[in-house]
């Protein structure tokens, strides 16, 4: 039973189909890349999982139940986190409130209890900010925790983009272009990091990556879309020799 | 220890003032004056909850705050009289004086905390009806829409007669005093923050600071915004009700849009998302109102003046954004510190 099962995925804007009968299995703990050229639908993908976007046809089994037509705080509550393309943090708060933001589905007492600071709600809360230090300790950033993101280095606002996704507790990860306008060497941690996650947080990770240097590296499987439609899947190897990847998307750069 | 200084300050404070204003220590002027600055700081608070902590735009405070005063004095000079002294549930004409004389009784006090209460809830339920259709769409549709309630309920009271028409209602008991405005304005201040320190505030924030990924980060984006309205409404209508039994007369132009934006004016003067910038923002506003009275009609000249420079030179209020530390609990002032520097 894979994770994640997207089957007849189609989904059109306005008169554009923008995503076309996208089909995959993602195994548990695996890590799946998907590339493409630009405006191939690669984030439409993510939107459709997170339940930004309705599909118009299609179903995203997850965990064994039906994604389509729930509202995304539920989906992220189901276990799947997100990071975007361009960062989306919570700018004018401290990191350590972006990553209690992102456990208020975990915050399960009421409105009376956080009125009166019930005994409940305090234990919650204290529970709340253990998790968020926690994080912060692993991915060694806690001493940012009190720094507003805004004032963040880019680096470590992809950092915090990434534990707070963590906080939600996901069993799947999607990444937006994790690398997003990272040099080489911040690149390389980078990709340490998502291997390193993946093993202490037992994730399966979807990846969007346009460098082939993280997708040939890290992923195991990968999916290459164009014009909405899958073109190619298979192991990175097979994927750099795929024809038809070649032709839309990898150029003859890679080949060597 | 250091966590009873908060609750001890406050009732040392109640003490002085109850007792000050009994022993005649303050004129009845400079009463009036305190009772304006506590009304108005829960009017700030609760505005600032909408336009401050959850970033969209409110401009029809005014609205919210007449729901609560037409509820509350309903009760006091309709509902109450008729069952203690026997009036006509709805009269004919304009209401006799007398029906305040139940007020007199010292058991009115405890009754008037809940007919406040009701006046609230009231306004809360208006605010959900509001809240649910507005927040399904994006955007800044919420200005437009709380505009338009300001003048629906202006329009509504001015036309329907048992609530006085475009007279109002007169013959309104004083049950509004120093002590009870006190409470009432350290009670909502009290679950205002602890509103927003809870993770119910914080989905509101988020949704301030960016919507979608608020939501992706499983906060329920329209529940929170549609909790966080009705609160502010709430204390809208306490706000109003309370207000009512100070000025002892109200009509619909009381809750014009001119009340509105003197709302808006605190909020920005106090500044955005701070408890601490409502309090300093209404009492600066309420005092400086007073204050520049000598001048007459240039005080409209020199109040807009001051605020113009307040967009020029500190735009983000007083207090934007940061709290004292004595209004926290201990263990939030840590995440204050940041935004202070």
């Amino acid at each position: 039973m894979p994770l994640l099962r997207i089957r007849d995925l189609t989904h059109f804007f306005g008169g554009l189909k923008a995503v076309d009968n996208f089909e995959v299995r993602i195994e548990k703990g695996s890590i799946v890349g998907l590339i493409g050229p630009n405006g191939a639908g690669k984030s439409t993908v993510f939107n459709l999982i997170c339940g930004l976007y309705k599909p118009t046809t299609g179903e995203i089994i997850f965990n064994s139940s039906n994604l389509v037509g729930l509202p995304p705080h539920e989906v992220a509550s189901r276990g799947v986190g997100r990071t975007f393309q361009n960062l989306r943090l919570f700018n004018d708060l401290t990191v350590l409130n972006n990553l209690k933001v992102a456990q208020y589905s975990q915050a399960n007492y009421s409105l009376g209890d956080a009125f009166f600071r019930t005994k409940r709600y305090l234990k919650k809360e204290r529970e709340i900010e253990e998790r968020a230090y926690e994080l912060l300790e692993t991915l060694g950033i806690s001493s940012y925790a009190h720094q507003l993101t805004k004032n963040l280095s880019y680096g470590d606002q992809r950092r915090v983009e990434m534990v707070r996704a963590l906080a939600l507790r996901p069993s799947l990860l999607l990444l937006d272009e994790p690398t997003a306008g990272m040099s080489p060497a911040e690149m390389m941690t980078m990709t340490e990091l998502i291997e390193e996650i993946r093993e202490k947080f037992d994730l399966t990770i979807f990846l969007i990556e346009h460098r082939m240097r993280v997708v040939m590296g890290i992923c195991e499987q990968v999916l290459a879309i164009d014009f909405g439609a899958l073109i190619g899947e298979g192991t990175p190897a097979e994927i750099r020799n795929n024809p038809k990847v070649i032709k839309a998307y990898l150029g003859e750069e890679v080949m060597m | 220890m250091k966590k009873y200084y908060l609750p001890l300050g406050l009732i040392g404070l109640l003490i002085v003032l109850t007792g000050a204003s009994w022993l005649g220590l303050f004129s009845d002027y400079l009463q009036t004056v305190a009772m304006y600055i506590g009304v108005n700081i829960i009017l700030t608070a609760s505005l600032n909850l909408v336009n401050g902590y959850m970033g969209e735009f409110s401009v029809g405070h005014a609205g919210f705050m007449a729901v609560g005063a037409y509820v509350s004095t309903m009760f006091t000079t309709r509902v109450i009289p008729h069952f203690v002294l026997g009036t006509p549930l709805i009269p004919s004409g304009l209401y006799p004086l007398e029906v305040a004389a139940w007020a007199e009784n010292p058991a009115a006090y405890l009754v008037f905390p809940l007919t406040l209460l009701m006046g609230g809830l009231g306004a809360a339920l208006v605010g959900l009806l509001v809240a649910v259709p507005s927040f399904k769409i994006r955007g800044d549709y919420l200005a437009i829409i709380t505009l338009a309630v300001n003048y629906i309920v202006k329009s509504a009271c001015e036309n329907t007669q048992a609530l006085g028409g475009s007279r109002g209602i007169t013959g309104i008991p004083k049950l509004t005093s120093v002590p009870l405005v006190f409470l009432c304005a350290v009670v909502s201040l009290w679950a205002m923050r602890n509103f927003i320190l809870s993770s119910y505030g914080r989905g509101v924030v988020a949704v301030r600071e960016d919507e979608i990924a608020a939501e992706l980060m499983t906060v329920n984006t329209r529940h929170s915004k549609i909790m966080a309205f009705c609160i502010s409404s709430f204390f809208a209508g306490i706000g109003g009700g309370l207000l009512a039994h100070l000025l002892l007369y109200i009509n619909p132009s009381t809750f014009s849009i001119l009340k509105s934006v003197e709302c808006l004016v605190m909020v920005y003067l106090g500044g955005m998302s701070s408890i601490s910038g409502s309090i300093l923002g209404a009492i600066a506003y309420t005092g400086l109102s007073e204050a520049l009275r000598p001048l007459r009609l240039w005080k409209w000249v020199v109040i807009p003046l001051i605020l113009i420079f307040l967009m020029l030179f500190r735009r983000e209020g007083i207090m934007g954004g940061r709290e004292f530390k004595f209004l926290l609990p201990k263990e939030e002032v840590k995440g204050y510190a940041a935004a202070s520097d």
